[in-house]
């Protein structure tokens, strides 16, 4: 396959950044996007240029690192998958290609289409965890939770963090992330005890990253290769509104 | 700051201002629309009129009125309020963006389709409801016949400063009972002879069909009403009732006086 790539290029973070034209020439269509990236990569360093900057890492679609933004639509053409898992199957021969990264004020470019995504960990920082003192390994079944429920908690946990929800949103929102993560302990018998604090601190740092709001496109449902539902960012407002407007104490 | 204020200057705070306020001008349209059937009355807009009347002095309903223009306000302000931030949001667009792909037009185009309803909105009210209000408005005089319900005189009459809003009386000499009210069904039926208000008309209703197709579910939604066994009956009312149903019987007022009347 002969392609024809248009590619954000960008120093650094600010750098006004703008695309450049590259040929991808003789690339099968059994690699992944990310492996026709690093042919036309040694291309680039051959010839003695900047490499293009992406970000990567298992390339099994299970870390989420791998991003970019493909012809208007995150992680590519494709459903339920992340870049790596994309194949160039998936393209025509001849076809231009628009890579550009994910956009969002929260998400500075670092370079090229590598994106800071770590406005995510000081959200999950803020609260997306469970706090509980170690000990004895208590037993399996000591807490029973009905398998509807383990199920929704579990596809809520599939979340790996790549972003693409925000990138999908046309309001650069983080509410499928943020309330993915919320689900995953609030579902739980586990999660209980800090629940509503982590509602509330979790929204709270997520307004402080810059994000916008949600206007229930769907957007972020369609594009999100591990296929977390809308329902979670509900149960987040749900949560949300009962700590602030229905608790007798103030938890903050 | 107190949990209360924090809640509201919250993303989720406001964007529940929006749903709260778009639920409650969805309402209304209901209450509007039967009301407005009366329209369709070949009485010499009798039932119009009257109705006019009550909608305007009726202290419950004036209170509710005063809810609605404050929702009216509050829905558009906060949605430039929220427009302004998302933008900010994101400074640097993408060069190709494939949103059909994953949302539906209505769903990307709120702020336009509402822009739209502002505008018709103020024009709607500075004609109607401002000249109800403040207007130099005509008057008719009905006389009806006390032993037959369907003879009716029609008789108009020219503003007059001295009249009162709304007066009605039975004559038992004649026998005939006697209604002169603001004749605001005349403002209404000659508007609507003109090409270009039922044009701004039907295209207003065609965006509010739009606006109340992604609006009436993601209003609920921004509750964070969700029920899965709920869901398809607002979805059906969305598109059925809001998005359809409602705007067309609206639109069939403008064209039913200009094609029929």
């Amino acid at each position: 396959m002969n392609l024809t790539l248009k590619v954000w290029r960008q120093k650094n973070a600010n750098d006004k950044g703008g695309f450049v034209t590259y040929k991808a020439d003789s690339i099968s269509q059994d690699m992944s996007f990310l492996e026709m990236l690093d042919v036309v990569n040694e291309g680039l360093t051959k010839k003695g240029e900047d490499p293009i900057h992406f970000d990567h890492d298992c390339r099994e679609g299970i870390c989420g690192m791998c991003s970019l933004y493909i012809n208007g639509r995150p992680h590519g053409p494709k459903r339920a998958i992340t870049t790596c898992q994309l194949h160039m199957r998936s393209f025509k021969d001849g076809e231009t290609i628009t890579i550009e990264p994910w956009r969002a004020t929260a998400f500075p470019v670092i370079k090229d289409l590598a994106v800071d995504r770590s406005a995510f960990d000081r959200i999950q920082q803020a609260g997306g965890y469970v706090s509980v003192n170690t000990g004895g390994i208590p037993d399996a079944n000591e807490i029973p939770i009905p398998k509807t429920i383990a199920d929704e908690a579990f596809n809520s946990a599939t979340c790996i963090q790549c972003g693409a929800c925000v990138a999908a949103c046309k309001n650069a929102s983080a509410s499928l992330f943020v309330s993915a993560k919320i689900s995953q302990l609030a579902l739980l018998p586990q999660g209980q005890p800090e629940r509503y604090r982590r509602v509330q601190a979790m929204v709270a740092q997520m307004d402080a990253e810059g994000f916008g709001s949600c206007t229930n496109t769907g957007a972020c449902e369609i594009e999100c290769p591990k296929e977390i539902s809308l329902t979670n960012i509900n149960r987040m407002r749900r949560d949300y509104f009962n700590a602030k407007f229905f608790k007798e104490e103030e938890i903050d | 700051m107190s949990n209360f204020s924090k809640a509201f200057s919250s993303t989720l705070g406001k964007k529940l201002i929006m749903g709260l306020t778009g639920l409650f001008l969805s309402l209304f349209l209901v209450v509007h629309l039967i009301g407005n059937l009366q329209l369709f009355k070949d009485d010499g807009g009798k039932a119009f009129n009257e109705y006019s009347f009550f909608m305007t002095h009726f202290t419950p309903i004036k209170i509710v009125s005063y809810l609605l223009y404050a929702s009216i306000i509050l829905h558009a302000v906060y949605a430039l309020i929220l427009t302004t931030a998302n933008k900010k949001a994101r400074p640097v667009g993408y060069a190709v963006t494939k949103g059909e792909a994953n949302s539906t037009w209505s769903s990307r185009n709120m702020g336009i389709l509402g822009t739209i309803l502002l505008i018709f909105i103020v024009v709607h009210m500075s004609n109607f409801w401002a000249q109800y209000h403040w207007g130099k408005l005509p008057y008719a005089r009905y006389e009806m016949n006390l032993n037959d319900a369907t003879d009716v005189q029609v008789t108009e009459l020219p503003f007059d400063g001295k009249h009162l809003v709304h007066s009605q009386y039975v004559d038992t000499q004649k026998g005939t009972e006697v209604v002169v009210a603001k004749d605001l069904y005349k403002i209404v039926s000659e508007s609507f002879k003109q090409w270009w208000y039922v044009v701004l008309y039907v295209v207003s209703m065609i965006a509010m069909g739009f606006h109340l197709y992604h609006g009436f579910q993601s209003g609920f939604q921004t509750l964070g009403f969700d029920h899965s066994k709920y869901k398809p009956l607002i979805d059906f009312l969305g598109l059925w009732v809001f998005s359809i149903i409602i705007p067309a019987i609206f639109a069939a007022m403008p064209l039913y006086f200009f094609f029929l009347k």
